[in-house]
């Protein structure tokens, strides 16, 4: 499946790229090395929304809820950094400690919002369908609550803001993108070792694979619900952190990545947490390379058209199990 | 504060010409989501081919107002046959996301510098339907009763635009009523159960997409002509979150749902908004805590906040049936 995405960017139309390389230059003298350039940037990219992607994944695949309202997450999490480190209230706290903070927070929020949305809703019997409907409501009032309290101004975190690249060959990166990305591939890999070797992380493959039976063995499925809930708001948390020190902070940041994020589980499997960090990594190296032919700001375009492609060609994606969706 | 203010814009938004293009926007999507059980979180992307179908055809191609009408339609069409081939076969999840990320990125794509030469980019286009206004039989002026008076402009777009909400209300019932409304409203119960009756469930899920995305591309046009201008920043998804709101308001699976839901939607929505700023201007809420520019957000908060409480609490609406609208979506 990453062949013909992939082969369709590449192979795209030499016409456009004439024009849009005069406006649009990425780094770099010659094609190669801004090619390499593209997909470092991309990896990184990619990286940061698997971070991102992997707990909506998660998510689905417990309750199979889709969570529109997964970008605001991503939001609070960077604004709330942005508060505790650089805001004129905040407490000007570092980085680190800040973004350890929204972290917390973002587990917090994801817990309260399964305690005092979904958990009573469930209890009530309501559909799935009207389910997707709660959480557009609930991407609506984050959102804006984050405006009134944030603003709409772009804003970059007190540290690490401007730093010269160190040179990796042809291509450079900073030593700030550098950290960013070894953490979170860091961070994807400790997921895996969490969902494989822990009991908890047992527990939520299993409500994954089969929730009745899951249950039928003892297995507490509102305790592993409530878990999944809180990982994804933790990691959507350090998502946004991370999204907002590479590039900037705004107040409809997350939404703009929810797209991605959505592009890249289902690209990977929808509900397969793997397939979350796979799909994401492509989707990212998708978005960056792009830029060598098109313009940048199409560049989150390119995510949608893999999207139909999967669906048309491979719907249950990279991972996903071959089962009828239909 | 000035409650007379207050009353003629909560009055003047609940009839006027936008309360009837979200109720005809709202129609198509409760062709989709009420009727059909196909859940289009993308109903925006219909409004924005239809609005700059039509101003592009006339303002980059000065072509009549006539063809862009139909340009309009066709590219709505077009997008509903794109969306529905890759997801209308798979569960209602795929719909959902595809629908979204297709409303989003048509906006970037629309307010692209690459695009900028057919669309206007960032600046959008201007003035392309005076042929619209020329045809107003209503001489200039304002015209209504008591608080509520509106501008010859504002009186003719709104004619015209609960006339459409008539016509397409009128078609729409006689649909549902015929075979055909049977059948998607069976689609919508279980689908299941429709297929194995041997109807063509694929099919009449996309007859079902292209009907009710060609009805969001007829707001959409009315949207534009109104304004005499297109931006793609006015295509925000919150819109179509807007379009649920209102729907499920109304009552979803009724054909006055819409009509009830966004005469009711805009009317307390204006009537915050205007409250809210009577009382920041009078000293009432102090601000510090919530400021004149942020009262628009605080508006889309309340919106988000009434959504979750109705489908908590009254998925049917004022209209709905209750029975009818717990879906499960699989």
């Amino acid at each position: 499946m990453l062949v013909p995405a992939l082969t369709l960017v590449l192979v795209a139309v030499p016409a456009i790229s004439a024009r849009a390389q005069g406006e649009e230059v990425p780094r770099g003298p010659t094609f190669g090395a801004r090619a390499l350039q593209a997909l470092v940037d991309g990896i990184q990219f990619g990286v940061i929304i698997a971070i991102t992607s992997v707990g909506l994944s998660l998510i689905f695949g417990t309750i199979h809820l889709i969570n529109f309202a997964h970008g605001e997450f991503v939001t609070i999490g960077a604004t709330f950094a942005f508060f505790l480190n650089a805001s004129e209230a905040g407490p000007g706290w570092h980085l680190i400690p800040a973004a350890i903070a929204a972290v917390a927070f973002g587990a917090l929020l994801g817990g309260a919002v399964d305690r005092g949305i979904w958990r009573p809703l469930r209890a009530r019997g309501t559909g799935l369908i009207n389910m997707f409907i709660v959480t557009i409501g609930l991407s609506l009032l984050l959102r804006h609550v984050v405006l009134v309290l944030y603003g709409t101004r772009p804003a970059s975190y007190g540290q690490y803001d401007i730093q010269s690249t160190i040179g990796l060959g042809p291509a450079g990166i900073t030593p700030r993108d550098l950290t960013v990305t070894l953490l979170s591939v860091l961070v994807l890999v400790g997921i895996a070792v969490l969902l494989q070797k822990t009991r908890i992380g047992t527990a939520v493959r299993a409500v994954s694979a089969n929730r009745d039976l899951a249950e039928a063995s003892g297995i507490d499925v509102q305790r592993v619900v409530l878990f999944v809930w809180m990982l994804a708001g933790g990691l959507a948390a350090l998502g946004g952190v991370f999204f907002g020190l590479v590039e900037i902070v705004t107040w409809d940041m997350g939404f703009k990545l929810l797209l991605l994020m959505f592009a890249g589980i289902i690209l990977g499997g929808l509900g397969s947490a793997y397939g979350a960090m796979v799909g994401s990594l492509v989707i990212g190296i998708v978005a960056q390379m792009s830029t060598l032919w098109f313009p940048v700001d199409l560049q989150y375009a390119w995510a949608l058209l893999v999207l139909i492609v999967v669906l048309l060609v491979r719907p249950q994606g990279i991972l996903g199990r071959a089962e009828r969706v239909g | 504060m000035d409650f007379s203010v207050i009353v003629s814009d909560a009055l003047r938004s609940g009839i006027g010409p936008i309360a009837a293009i979200y109720a005809l926007a709202a129609m198509g999507l409760n062709l989709h989501f009420g009727y059909t059980g196909l859940l289009n979180f993308g109903q925006v992307g219909f409004m924005l081919v239809g609005g700059y179908g039509l101003a592009i055809t006339v303002s980059t191609f000065d072509g009549p107002m006539w063809l862009g009408v139909l340009g309009g339609i066709a590219c709505a069409i077009v997008l509903a046959l794109l969306l529905g081939l890759p997801t209308l076969r798979l569960r209602a999840d795929y719909l959902a996301i595809t629908t979204i990320a297709a409303g989003e990125t048509l906006r970037l794509f629309y307010r692209s510098s690459w695009a900028e030469p057919v669309t206007g980019g960032v600046f959008g286009l201007q003035r392309f339907a005076n042929d619209f206004y020329a045809l107003s039989p209503i001489e200039p002026g304002t015209y209504g009763v008591w608080l509520v008076r509106f501008s010859s402009r504002d009186l003719w777009v709104m004619i015209v635009a609960w006339a459409l909400v008539l016509v397409v209300g009128s078609l729409l019932a006689l649909l549902i009523h015929s075979p055909w409304g049977r059948v998607i409203r069976s689609i919508r119960e279980d689908e299941v159960a429709a297929r194995s009756l041997g109807k063509n469930v694929y099919a009449y899920k996309m007859q079902s997409l292209v009907l009710g995305g060609v009805i969001g591309a007829v707001a959409g046009m009315m949207q534009a002509i109104q304004v005499q201008s297109v931006n793609p920043d006015n295509y925000d998804p919150a819109v179509t979150f807007f379009l649920y709101t209102l729907l499920v308001l109304g009552g979803a699976g009724r054909i006055l749902g819409p009509v009830v839901g966004s005469i009711l939607f805009w009317l307390v929505l204006s009537f915050l908004d205007s409250a809210l700023r009577q009382a920041i201007d009078a000293g009432y809420i102090s601000p510090d805590l919530i400021s004149t520019s942020e009262v628009g957000a605080v508006r889309f908060a309340l919106v988000g906040v009434a959504l979750i409480l109705l489908v908590a609490f009254r998925p049917q609406g004022v209209l709905g049936s209750r029975k009818e609208m717990v879906l499960s979506g699989r």
